[in-house]
């Protein structure tokens, strides 16, 4: 059964290092304590609405050391951030701070999701999210509101200075 | 009461209408909100691509503050728990601190000692105002309305962060600031869920989905319409109501509206002052109940 063949792990295949970068990486340090109770699961909206994404499979995942498939993976990416783990976790593992580490990490292997590759060029070009043109601003002064002064070279230099550009320009 | 007004990035181009009324209602309430020159985007895009750089960025904004002796008014949610958590790092760890100030003069000739404040709009009026003045202050009866209040994540948790403000899995600020407008508080299932905004450009099918279970909830009820205090929340609740309305088949013309637009109706503002024309999901019922009222119902009473 060539199904049940795929599914299987391979040690051979493992990097039991994985474990270690993770917890060298900020926000990962308190992975290692999960005891896979699944409470993140239940009141995570995410996997509640998708099977894709389940915080508990990516911590054993990411114990077993499947480092490819972790980082090269679309579910690292599909944590909301709403804490509602953050705060229930009766081990304190942080998820949403874990899966800030794993993306971090995945990122300096290349791994950008287009949202982000496109939301960075954004903040390099412009400092905000949102393009500041004489249209903004027009808008902006018939509703009474005073202009808004784009300031995208500070950022940009913060980008550059912490090599983030590098992989997402790369 | 002073405090510099940090808009972030959505609010300023895609919420207008939350931050006149927010202006307004500050203003009413005699707290000073200062526009400083110099504020780019709070960090929480950069964070999962770099926490150093969302730590700089968010340095950076409140460097800035701190330059000119104000604490930090916010309105999106998403920017206030950025700059929050980044805020009790720096202040926290001065080992952390001075790295990242090291970098941060290098690259934008800021250091940041960590004297500044950060607080949610929301929360500055519950805590510097309170629900009893508000009250008193409401002149205009909204008992006729019932609003279902959305809290979001990021205005409550992770809730350490904010220092017993609220209680992340019963929370009751927000609440008690609606019911001071007079307003009726409708409650709903599951109250606490997440709008889904933090995937919507990884994963705008599961986005719509979660945002979709609020709404359907909310619709049951018999509430006028939902109050949000996040761009972000209002972007999958109001900015998208339509797109889920076609994705999944089913229709609710829900109102939502930015919690000072709700507390400016209460104070006597008309609907074109709270800019309610500029809801995507227009409330009739409240348009015409605020339309072409008096700015101050007492003075309008006397003439």
């Amino acid at each position: 059964m060539p199904e049940t063949r795929e599914r299987i792990i391979d040690v051979g295949d493992l990097e039991p290092n994985f474990r270690n970068e993770i917890l060298a990486e900020p926000g990962g340090e308190r992975f290692m304590r999960c005891f896979s109770c699944g409470t993140c699961v239940a009141g995570c909206p995410v996997a509640g609405m998708t099977e894709k994404y389940n915080p508990r499979r990516i911590v054993r995942m990411a114990l077993l050391g499947m480092r490819q498939e972790v980082l090269a993976s679309e579910f690292v990416w599909l944590c909301s951030t709403c804490y509602t783990c953050y705060e229930r976790c009766p081990q304190d593992v942080h998820i949403p701070d874990l899966m800030n580490a794993i993306r971090n990490i995945a990122v300096r292997e290349g791994h950008v999701p287009p949202a982000f590759r496109q939301q960075a060029e954004l903040l390099r070009d412009h400092g905000r999210l949102y393009e500041i043109t004489n249209y903004e601003n027009q808008r902006r002064q018939e509703a009474g509101l005073p202009p808004i002064q784009e300031r995208g070279d500070e950022v940009r230099r913060i980008l550059v200075r912490s090599g983030v550009l590098e992989e997402v320009e790369s | 009461m002073r405090f510099a007004l940090y808009l972030g990035c959505t609010v300023p181009v895609r919420a207008m209408n939350y931050e006149v009324a927010a202006r307004r209602t500050a203003d009413h309430l005699g707290i000073e909100l200062v526009d400083l020159d110099g504020f780019a985007c709070c960090g929480y895009p950069a964070k999962p691509l770099s926490w150093d750089a969302a730590l700089l960025m968010a340095a950076n904004n409140l460097a800035l503050a701190e330059e000119h002796g104000l604490d930090v008014c916010t309105l999106c949610s998403a920017c206030t728990s950025t700059l929050v958590e980044a805020n009790k790092h720096l202040q926290e760890d001065s080992a952390l601190r001075a790295r990242i100030n090291d970098q941060l003069s290098e690259n934008t000739g800021r250091r940041y000692a960590g004297t500044v404040t950060v607080r949610h709009y929301a929360r500055i009026l519950y805590e510097e105002v309170g629900p009893e003045r508000l009250r008193q202050e409401s002149s205009v009866d909204l008992s006729g309305f019932g609003f279902a209040v959305h809290y979001g994540c990021h205005f409550l948790k992770p809730a350490h962060i904010y220092d017993g403000f609220d209680d992340p899995e019963n929370p009751h600020t927000l609440g008690d600031l609606v019911a001071a407008t007079g307003a009726r508080l409708i409650p709903y299932e599951e109250e606490d869920a997440c709008c889904g905004g933090g995937i919507l450009a990884v994963d705008p099918d599961t986005a719509l989905g979660i945002a979709k279970g609020k709404l359907d909830h909310v619709h049951i009820t018999d509430a006028d319409g939902m109050i949000v205090i996040c761009p972000f929340c209002d972007i999958m609740y109001e900015i998208n109501q339509r797109s889920i309305e076609r994705q999944f088949d089913v229709s609710y013309r829900l109102p939502v509206l930015y919690y000072p637009q709700l507390l400016g109706l209460a104070l006597g503002y008309s609907a074109d002052e709270m800019q309610l024309r500029l809801n995507r999901v227009k409330s009739r019922e409240l348009i015409q109940a605020f339309t072409g009222r008096a700015r101050c119902p007492g003075a309008a009473s006397n003439g």
